[in-house]
């Protein structure tokens, strides 16, 4: 791939889309390290890179690639790395310096299963990772998790956006599902790199007042103040940034929370599914972090049980009990180490949810 | 009557944080001093590191930047990438530069990154109140070697100019030391070397300065003096380890 025409169909991976619409979306400063399930990644930075003008850099270690990406950051220009989880836990102390000095960019975790070296299959087991902070300190990297290869093209632009509308990080969390496999995408999205005026950033002081980049407040009070500044932000990107999809939740009787490759699978068994005495609806998270936790707590309300489908132990379904508060009950489907739930486990869960609320009913 | 000996512009008029007889006002006041000669203030970026000079910026009127410990040279890079034209230099320490920070020196110098890396060596931890560096001395004593430093148990000193001289990426490589007027005068001379290495696109330079601690090496500012003559210096020679214009 030399470029790409608006509007034109190309059959890509998730990893070659990711990259390539980092690109698109004008980032010029790629770094990164070889790990499976994200090397494509790589491959077409190495690439096209050189084609555009751009920087990429095959790193010696992961903490390198989080410190350069810092350094562009600070530099003003729209920067990227990624990896998948044992690199992404190597990576949380820059992550959390970079929160903590306000830097745009965008880091793109390509989940396996874990824990340790785990295996390189599909999970989504770094969920509380992403968004609970994963680095020290009280911090948050708005997270965005796609459900296909197009999404992921298109969330890559919006993550960019994003990044530097808030002078936050921003992750994509996606898995090796979707990076590995194939679809059509388009790359239409516009390239802004240039919406946010960046001011603050390092470009030499020639005429003006020096530009310092930090996170250390060493003088007393200065740290709070400066923690209530990041927390009014967040409160503001809780405000305005939830992302979902939903699919028949007006009527349902049980709802499911899932997103990324797990709300694919979803999708399958709400279209197969219907022989169920049940209506089963959907909500798919799209912003992990802000979590959708308001339309969750209306569907609580009134549906008869929530069920959160994930590829971990169980993650996100604390985040879904939170926004529930007791208002339902909230089941839980998990499979992990590379395992994917089927649109037939799923059947059975709904089944034995069913089943228990039938006897339940009966004996009162 | 005029002023022949002033404040540099590029030093900012403020009180110092760092401790009576440390070595780390004189290389910052150096770096101001080269700044305004050379005229590059308006497109200098410094680099701050983890570590007693972390509040670098407090006293170098340019545009700084804050890295974790032992990344200066990774984010002095992402800096460089995005403006090859300006001039970056990173400011560290031994336990940042040659302890948590090894690799990415090596690294960075292995990819010739044209940047300056200044390396103020002395040999011990002293924002953590003085513990063992990786250039501390066999025998010297320290929060965390109370017997002195043992090979056995921690190992001998990293000379780390010897180090980056054998690599390829490596363009001006030199230890010098701030013990005396002279050594002062030698120190500025290299270190405006190391800036030119950078101005004319040479690649990357390091110059290691041999610096006093007296406060966690418990001695006068003067017996400190002497100790870096008398005893780093020898553990660490003085001199240039490579350079792009000697034909050697």
């Amino acid at each position: 791939m030399t470029s790409t025409e608006k509007n034109k169909k190309y059959l890509l991976t998730g990893n070659e889309a990711c990259a390539e619409a980092a690109i698109q979306a004008g980032c010029r400063f790629y770094y990164g390290y070889p790990i499976t399930p994200q090397n494509e990644i790589l491959t077409h930075m190495a690439i096209r890179m050189p084609q555009v003008g751009g920087t990429f850099i095959q790193v010696e270690s992961e903490l390198a690639a989080i410190n350069m990406v810092y350094g562009s950051a600070a530099a003003g220009a729209r920067t990227m790395t990624s990896s998948s989880g044992p690199g992404i836990s190597l990576k949380q102390e820059g992550i959390s310096y970079l929160a903590g000095s306000e830097l745009p960019c965008v880091i793109v975790n390509i989940q396996r299963g874990g824990p340790g070296l785990g295996d390189i299959s599909p999970s989504q087991a770094d969920y509380f990772q992403a968004v609970k902070g994963g680095g020290h300190g009280d911090y948050h990297t708005i997270v965005l998790a796609p459900g296909s290869v197009q999404e992921t093209a298109d969330l890559v632009f919006d993550a960019f956006d994003l990044a530097d509308c808030y002078r936050n990080p921003v992750m994509i969390l996606s898995d090796a599902q979707l990076g590995q496999m194939m679809e059509p995408v388009v790359f239409n999205k516009k390239c802004k790199p240039n919406l946010y005026k960046k001011d603050w950033a390092l470009t030499g002081a020639d005429g003006r007042k020096r530009n310092i980049i930090k996170s250390f407040y060493p003088v007393k009070g200065e740290l709070e103040k400066f923690n209530a500044k990041l927390q009014k932000k967040y409160r503001q990107i809780k405000a305005e940034e939830v992302r979902y999809e939903e699919i028949n939740i007006e009527n349902a009787d049980i709802v499911i929370v899932a997103y990324g490759t797990c709300a694919r699978i979803c999708k399958e068994f709400l279209k197969k599914g219907q022989s169920l005495n049940v209506k089963v609806g959907l909500i798919r998270p799209i912003t992990l972090w802000p979590f959708p936790a308001d339309i969750i707590q209306k569907v609580s309300e009134r549906v008869q049980a929530i069920l959160t489908v994930e590829m971990s132990a169980g993650q996100m379904v604390e985040d879904v009990r939170l926004s529930v508060s007791g208002r339902c009950p909230v089941h839980f489907y998990g499979r992990t180490g590379g395992g994917i739930p089927t649109p037939k486990e799923i059947l059975k869960k709904i089944s034995e949810i069913v089943s228990v609320r039938e006897k339940v009913t009966c004996t009162t | 009557m005029e002023a022949i000996y002033k404040t540099p512009k590029t030093l900012i008029d403020t009180p110092t944080h760092y401790c009576p007889g440390c070595g780390h006002g004189i290389v910052q006041r150096l770096i101001a001093e080269i700044i305004d000669e050379m005229d590059i203030r308006g497109k200098t970026i410094g680099l701050a590191p983890v570590g007693c000079a972390v509040l670098a910026y407090n006293y170098l009127d340019i545009d700084m930047c804050e890295a974790a410990h032992g990344r200066p040279p990774s984010v002095a890079t992402g800096i460089k990438r995005v403006h090859p034209e300006k001039i970056v230099f990173s400011y560290q320490g031994d336990g940042d530069l040659a302890a948590i920070g090894t690799a990415e020196i090596i690294h960075t110098a292995n990819r010739g990154e044209n940047i300056t890396v200044i390396f103020v060596n002395n040999a011990v931890y002293g924002m953590t109140n003085g513990q063992m560096a990786p250039t501390t001395l066999i025998n010297q004593k320290t929060l965390t070697t109370p017997h002195g430093r043992s090979e056995k148990n921690d190992g001998y000193p990293l000379r780390v100019c010897e180090i980056l001289s054998v690599i390829d990426g490596s363009r001006f490589i030199a230890r010098t030391s701030i013990t005396s007027p002279k050594n002062i005068i030698k120190t500025k001379q290299l270190l405006e070397k190391g800036f030119k290495t950078q101005i004319q696109e040479k690649g990357f330079s390091l110059i290691e300065i041999l610096s006093p601690c007296p406060v966690y090496w418990r001695m006068s500012s003067v017996e400190s003096l002497k100790f870096i003559d008398k005893e780093m210096s020898t553990t660490f020679p003085l001199g240039i380890f490579k350079d792009w214009e000697s034909r050697n």
